[in-house]
């Protein structure tokens, strides 16, 4: 009977809460707790391995990333005069730079903690900001502002604001100045060249 | 954009590098930068890595809570200067608590109580002032900034305790081991930079202004949407 009751309770409860999508602010909170639990965890992630950290980062964060919004942010005028084959080498040659910058941030962290700032947003928003602070001792707390929009998916962040300066904003200037002095096609160029000179260091 | 226009009518101006708005000196800029980059690579670099191989972490955590402490004077005086005087209280009181438990402030024992570490200077009270930022300016050793935070730097430099501490011996080495703590805490920050800038200039440049304008408005700067 017991084992009923809690039958029942889960289809009235546990399910419906799993059909929909978490509150961006507790998405962000549970992956960055399991993320932060796995990496102190893995030991070959601790010796130092590369491939494995990214391979925690592609299985855990990227699914809560929208790349494409992200690329189209950071070229500005220059998306809607890129082709669409363009757009998708664009996207993913961002993605494979933005994923191992985020991989080397990680690596640098030493338990430092986390203040999960309560979401200010009406139930009814789809555009938020969810305010994460990085705590450490004798120095000012380092704030990590997720930009985020509900898709059909749930939500996905488009841009990550690190002690106030916006990742994506950030690459914009360079975006541009590439675009205007080689192409768009010369962007993808500089783009594929660094991520293989950023392979390589791994690999040495 | 009438330039633009007038721009695409002549020929040959592709080849001409657009300037940005925000840095009318790049080229000047661009020359010290390279500059301040061989000093660091040939020398700041492998003294803090040298430093950092000899001294433990815990070490020094402990040397820039010392330095850390001796700033939240002047960070309350900013705050005060500012209005925002609950944080001025916070930011002495912080001061009081760890020079006293806090062993001349190489524990941060306010931290722990509740006390959070602010960040200000005069370049940020200027701003909050009213003052815009100015053209940007690499300085010689120092790297980013305007001529608003330059002119708030000379000032923070100018009341600073630490340029009052005798012998001169005495400050010179507190000197030097400011320039080595602070170098070395940046050494991972500097790595990443490195990995993520296309042209470095541009990244570090532009990721300086974000970050001043951030916090002028202590985190929350009026939002502008990228569109």
């Amino acid at each position: 009977m017991k084992k009923f009751f809690a039958t029942l309770a889960l289809l009235a409860f546990g399910v419906p809460s799993l059909a929909q999508d978490p509150a961006p602010d507790a998405l962000v909170k549970s992956v960055t707790l399991e993320v932060i639990d796995l990496i102190s965890k893995d030991k070959e992630i601790k010796s130092g391995s590369r491939a494995k950290l990214v391979e925690v980062i592609e299985a855990k964060v990227l699914p809560h990333f929208n790349f494409t919004a992200m690329t189209a942010l950071a070229m500005g005028q220059n998306w809607n005069k890129s082709t669409p084959e363009q757009k998708k080498r664009l996207t993913e040659e961002f993605k494979t730079l933005l994923v191992r910058t985020y991989a080397s941030a990680l690596a640098a962290y030493s338990e430092q903690k986390f203040d999960f700032r309560p979401l200010r947003a009406k139930p009814t928003d789809t555009d938020v900001t969810v305010n994460v602070r990085v705590l450490q001792p004798g120095a000012q707390a380092v704030t990590l502002d997720y930009s985020m929009e509900k898709t059909a998916n749930g939500w996905k962040c488009y841009d990550v604001m690190v002690g106030g300066v916006s990742l994506v904003a950030n690459y914009r200037t360079e975006f541009a100045n590439t675009v205007r002095n080689s192409g768009i096609d010369g962007l993808i160029k500089d783009l594929q060249t660094k991520n293989r000179s950023l392979a390589k260091q791994d690999k040495k | 954009m009438r330039w633009a226009w007038l721009c695409l009518a002549l020929s040959g101006c592709a080849t001409v590098e657009e300037r940005d708005p925000r840095d009318p000196w790049e080229g000047f800029n661009r020359g010290i930068y390279s500059f301040n980059e061989t000093v660091d690579v040939y020398v700041a670099q492998p003294v803090a890595r040298a430093y950092v191989k000899v001294l433990h972490q815990e070490i020094r955590t402990r040397v820039g809570n010392f330095f850390s402490n001796v700033q939240d004077i002047f960070i309350g005086v900013n705050n005060f200067l500012q209005g925002k005087f609950v944080d001025g209280v916070n930011d002495w009181a912080r001061f009081t608590f760890n020079t006293t438990f806090g062993l001349l402030g190489i524990h941060d024992v306010a931290s722990e109580m509740g006390l959070e570490k602010n960040n200000e200077d005069f370049g940020q009270t200027f701003g909050r002032w009213g003052a815009g930022p100015g053209p940007y300016l690499i300085l010689p050793f120092l790297g980013s900034s305007t001529v608003r935070d330059g002119a708030g730097l000379a000032i923070d430099w100018w009341v600073a305790p630490l340029t009052e501490a005798r012998p001169i011996a005495l400050r010179n080495t507190l000197y030097g081991v400011y320039f080595v703590n602070t170098r070395a805490d940046l050494l991972e920050a500097g790595r990443i930079l490195e990995e993520a800038a296309l042209d470095k200039y541009v990244f570090q440049r532009d990721a300086y202004l974000q970050r001043r304008r951030s916090l002028i408005y202590d985190g929350s700067p009026p939002r502008e949407k990228l569109e």
